[in-house]
């Protein structure tokens, strides 16, 4: 069972803003769907190792050299507000 | 008409001079301004770009250059690829108005092939969905009757090559979203094996699942398109370092003699329509009467690929849509503090099903429950791909009808999720463990004369596989139709 309150959590680890009825409507939802996929655990027992990738790789390095990238126009290029070289965003640090 | 040949019967005319790409363009553009306004396939319709790049391509022929067997055939691309300067939504108000600064691998391998870019197709919201209902724009609708569905996420691509809107589509497949489209409008659709097309590009929903793939409406011209756009990239890190399978030699090949083809016992009987069924009888027999041996395969881990499935997939997609902030790019909504702002524009500009699976994946990675669901889920993951281990010791490939029913509906399952989950039941477990599938036409079904999907699995690596067996049953289900099956589709008439 998943309750509207730990739904208001997820949303807002989520960082969704969620109206009163949206978070009654999912915690319904959610619950029938975790009980769903929920028999994933009658056969994940401790000897199976788990996979978190198809096709087993180990790190793919490139050779560390200078090669073109986007210019800053086409970086900028989606930004909803810019200033300058650089992205302009909203306040993220407090006043102080 | 020129639009209802094949890829590869346009590429003659080309080569041969009867026809040039500018009209060939010309002529789909055409087609898509007549059909497109009841079929809605398309996002975007780049006129003018495709015309141009049909006159270069023009030009490179007349002045006697070699070119590639694509060279001038038009192609429509779905919405979740980047292709620069060019509006890319992903069926997303979060993107709405967004063109890449850059594109697409699978792009650049189309244009260093001078295959011609007719547009953007619709899908669901970030590909998340097998109906097409779920894009933010419209619902795409399925040519064989306007009031279906045309599959998802990858609807628009099915429809505009079952519209004969293009000859040749690019879709992505993370649990089904090339494959269900295909059985659904009796087209052709390949998941390739994953790693084997860069996914550089892709806008990534499930990263491990993920993979890009060609579409089209013959087993030879999916051939074609997909050796087009495979093979390592080191833009891509999870792209494999190996050739590319001989595919079109294999889809050339189409012999059957001697193989072992085995039916999976866990994904037919209860759930799946009649009719589906024995269309995908009736493609075995044909199979067997081609010299192919056909025994029966248990994969008893399947049961639980769709549950696994609907943990891992909204697991990697509630961290891969933490890049919609609304601070690089896309949408930006509401005022205040940065966090105030993500939480209005993520708000805003996500919607239904997109939020609901960012949702369950926050919680199945939350501590305290990480190891009972999503962690448990990674070890299904590990019996699947064990499964599919075993049966390819004792077979070739394996197949089992595309999707459970033809399509359905719109609106009939919008607001069950669960019953919408279902439709991926035979096509999900393919993405879990990596190897490669395609899907084609198997017939019409006797309930409601609408297409079914024969699907076709094999191995990691081994996508020759599938373009043999497929090449083969196609070859002899279109000799007893007399003509592929799109010919029996309704005709779609310009209003």
């Amino acid at each position: 069972m998943i309750s509207r309150e730990d739904v208001a959590n997820l949303a807002k680890l989520a960082r969704i803003n969620m109206t009163d009825g949206e978070l009654d409507h999912l915690a319904s939802e959610l619950s029938v769907i975790l009980d769903a996929v929920a028999r994933v655990q009658e056969v994940a027992n401790s000897d199976v190792p788990p996979t978190s990738h198809p096709i087993p790789m180990s790190n793919v390095f490139r050779v560390d050299e200078n090669r073109p990238s986007l210019s800053p126009e086409d970086a900028l290029s989606g930004a909803p507000a810019s200033e300058g070289q650089r992205f302009k965003v909203p306040q993220i640090l407090g006043e102080e | 008409m020129i639009v209802n040949k094949s890829a590869m019967e346009m590429s003659q005319l080309l080569n041969n001079g009867e026809i040039s790409s500018v009209d060939l363009t010309r002529a789909h553009l055409d087609r898509i301004s007549e059909v497109d306004g009841q079929v809605k396939a398309f996002l975007f319709v780049d006129h003018d770009g495709a015309l141009a790049q049909a006159e270069l391509v023009d030009a490179k022929r007349r002045s006697g250059e070699n070119l590639s067997p694509l060279a001038g055939v038009p192609l429509a691309l779905k919405d979740v690829m980047t292709q620069r300067g060019i509006p890319t939504t992903c069926g997303s108000k979060m993107l709405e108005g967004w063109r890449p600064p850059y594109d697409s691998t699978v792009v650049t391998k189309l244009r260093s092939a001078d295959v011609v870019i007719l547009g953007k197709t619709n899908c669901d919201e970030f590909a998340m969905g097998s109906s097409t209902e779920n894009s933010a724009y419209f619902p795409t609708r399925n040519p064989w009757d306007l009031t279906r569905i045309p599959g998802g996420s990858g609807g628009g691509s099915s429809a505009s090559l079952a519209s004969y809107e293009a000859p040749l589509a690019i879709g992505t497949d993370t649990g089904g979203s090339i494959r269900q489209p295909a059985a659904v409008t009796g087209t052709v659709g390949v998941k390739p094996t994953y790693g084997g097309v860069s996914r550089y590009g892709l806008v990534a929903f499930s990263s491990s699942l993920d993979q890009a793939g060609p579409c089209a409406r013959t087993v030879l011209d999916v051939a074609y398109l997909h050796e087009a756009i495979a093979g390592h990239d080191p833009l891509d890190s999870t792209s494999i370092n190996a050739p590319v399978p001989p595919i079109v030699a294999a889809a050339k090949d189409g012999n059957v003699k001697g193989m072992k083809i085995g039916v999976i016992k866990e994904l037919q009987g209860d759930g799946y329509q009649p009719g589906v069924l024995k269309l995908f009888n009736q493609s075995l027999e044909e199979l067997a009467k081609l010299g192919a041996e056909i025994v029966e395969v248990s994969c008893k881990y399947f049961d639980y690929a769709l549950a696994a499935y609907y943990l891992i997939a909204p697991s990697e997609c509630s961290s891969n849509l933490a890049r919609f902030d609304a601070m690089r790019y896309g949408l930006r909504i509401g005022e205040g503090s940065a966090e105030e702002v993500m939480n209005s524009t993520r708000s805003a500009g996500f919607g239904k099903e997109v939020k609901r699976r960012i949702i369950l994946g926050t919680y199945a990675l939350s501590s305290g429950y990480y190891d009972a669901y999503y962690g448990s889920a990674q070890k299904v993951r590990t019996l699947i791909s064990q499964d599919f281990k075993d049966a390819f010791e004792k077979v070739d490939v394996l197949v089992s009808p595309t999707a459970p029913t033809t399509a359905f509906k719109i609106g009939e399952k919008s607001n069950d999720p669960i019953a919408m989950y279902l439709n991926d039941i035979a096509t999900i477990p393919t993405n879990l463990a990596g190897v490669c599938g395609m899907s084609l036409p198997s017939g019409l079904a006797e309930e409601d004369g609408l297409p079914a999907g024969f699907q076709i699995m094999a191995g990691a690596m081994k996508d020759d596989r599938l373009y043999k067996v497929g090449a083969a049953l196609e070859s002899a289900l279109t000799k007893k139709w007399g003509g592929g099956i799109l010919g029996k589709a309704p005709k779609l008439v310009a209003k």
